[in-house]
């Protein structure tokens, strides 16, 4: 069903992992056709209320694959075609993505990981933003996901000076949620997915919308946006299951609507 | 109400709701559909408890486009001869406010329906966009006319030849549409906008409508004639005394739309 990828699900949990070892899973094409795929049967699927990208191999993903670059290409189109629409394909579903980062995350696959609302590290990650090293400028969404996630001054130096991060430094920075010893990662990743899978998704799914929308918002904005939030949320049965659980001093059980 | 086949009619607290309903093509809008419409909505506007109108499609789609299977094979004499255009030339005579809401597809003949309404709310997903040029024709219900007044030649022009979707942000910012609103409350908002309406006294909303609508068209000189007949006419209405008498003594007013 795919070449390029894996798409696993398993209690709750949709697991895409990036499926060419060989090539440090660098982009190609049809990965990116295949990820939106992916994505779009994760967004429809309703017993999937949690996303988990990662890498096969010792790689998260290196970026464009270079070794297959067509000089006669406009790099302009390849990310209008290709990545911009993969980065707005996470960014508007409304569910928790995690990027677990188990290997370096280089150029383009940096900036996959930024795009995903969780960054999880394996001890053995790290982050390059490598475009400056072949004369290119940080992309898809890399240069409005870097400064939000470390601020200007940081996101210039990594952009510009392209040094290797490293998981711990990336902790240090609040580049990513956790930094796990790699032996136990996949088993933490997916205690963290299994619990996101639990909680109440649609609420999470407004605080993702609303979030992203706050980038561009006034106060006044965020106050309406948040009340028609709120609209919605109170309505939904988790609500109901939250309040009710609270009351008869049980823990809640959310089905994700 | 009657047996309609591709939409559903109720009325709720005074609003009229009219509901597309052909899911399994994402409401493409075939010739049967524009006639059960129009039935509809000369229905609800003759309605005495009817107030204001609000027209919707689902969750997925306002509308994604005119039923393409039913034109393709007709030519330029049996489209002539069977005048289907007729009929969306009569949606524009309805006299009371009709409130758009659009959810997801918002294409071609939807957008064309959707630009029918007086109010247009969408959500923030929503899409609009006129791709019939991708088959090679044009839109033929409307668009590159009320478009064009609505946003200016120039971004209609592009939007018209390149056949692109436009986001309800953008759709929003060159006027297009009244409101973004999130997904889940579009049809809500609608409906409390409706609901609002209906609080108005009646025959000013009317004469409002047929005088905006005659500004969009006409000279200065000549709107402004029919704006002052109307005002005039307002003043033969009860709800003009009971208005006017109500202000001064300091109440409500309670308007009965005679």
């Amino acid at each position: 069903m795919y070449e390029t990828i894996i798409y696993e699900t398993r209690a709750g949990v949709a697991w895409v992992t990036l499926n060419r070892p060989e090539k440090l899973n660098a982009f190609t094409p049809l990965m990116h056709k295949e990820l939106q795929k992916a994505l779009k049967v994760a967004e429809r699927d309703e017993e999937i209320r949690a996303v988990v990208i990662t890498g096969a191999g010792r790689a998260f993903c290196s970026g464009q694959d270079l070794s297959n670059d067509d000089q006669t290409l406009d790099y302009g189109d390849v990310l209008r075609e290709g990545y911009n629409p993969l980065i707005q394909a996470i960014v508007s579903l409304e569910k928790p993505v995690i990027a677990a980062i188990n290997g370096v995350a280089a150029g383009a696959g940096a900036s996959l990981a930024f795009a995903c609302d969780f960054r999880l590290a394996s001890s053995q990650a790290s982050f390059i933003e490598a475009f400056i090293h072949v004369g290119l400028v940080p992309d898809s969404g890399n240069l409005y996901f870097l400064p939000r996630l470390v601020g200007h001054a940081k996101a210039m130096e990594l952009a510009v000076l392209g040094e290797k991060v490293r998981a711990d430094e990336a902790a240090a920075l609040g580049l990513v949620t956790n930094v796990i010893e790699d032996e136990i990662f996949v088993s933490q990743v997916e205690a963290f997915a299994v619990r996101l899978a639990s909680m109440p998704t649609k609420a999470i799914g407004l605080i993702k919308r609303y979030m992203h929308k706050s980038w561009d918002s006034d106060l006044t904005e965020v106050l309406e946006d948040e009340a028609i939030a709120q609209s919605t949320a109170g309505q939904t049965y988790d609500h109901k299951e939250g309040v009710s659980a609270f009351m008869e001093k049980r823990k809640p059980s959310f089905i994700g609507k | 109400m009657d047996n309609f086949t591709t939409i559903t009619v109720h009325i709720q607290e005074r609003v009229g709701v009219v509901v597309l309903n052909r899911p399994s093509v994402l409401n493409a809008i075939n010739r049967h559909m524009v006639s059960e419409l129009l039935q509809a909505l000369t229905d609800l506007d003759r309605h005495d408890e009817v107030k204001a109108i609000v027209l919707t499609g689902n969750e997925r789609a306002f509308a994604a486009g005119a039923d393409i299977d039913e034109m393709m094979n007709d030519d330029s004499i049996t489209l002539e001869l069977l005048n289907q255009f007729q009929d969306w030339d009569q949606l524009a005579l309805i006299k009371k406010p009709i409130i758009g809401a659009v959810n997801g597809y918002c294409f071609g003949g939807g957008f064309e329906l959707a630009l029918c309404c007086d109010i247009l709310f969408a959500a923030e997903n929503a899409q609009f966009g006129f791709p019939e040029i991708k088959l090679g024709v044009m839109p033929g219900a409307g668009g590159t006319v009320k478009l064009t007044k609505l946003m200016g030649q120039k971004k209609a022009l592009e939007w018209l030849w390149l056949g692109e979707p436009m986001t309800a942000k953008e759709a929003h910012r060159y006027g297009v549409i009244n409101r973004v609103i999130a997904p889940e409350r579009v049809v809500d908002e609608a409906m409390k906008f409706a609901k609002t309406l209906a609080t108005k006294a009646p025959l000013p909303l009317r004469l409002i409508k047929e005088s905006v609508y005659k500004a969009v068209d006409d000279s200065v000189y000549d709107s402004m004639q029919l704006e002052r007949k109307n005002f005039y006419l307002l003043f033969s209405s009860h709800d003009q005394k009971e208005g006017m008498q109500a202000f001064v003594e300091k109440r409500k007013a309670l308007f009965l739309g005679k």
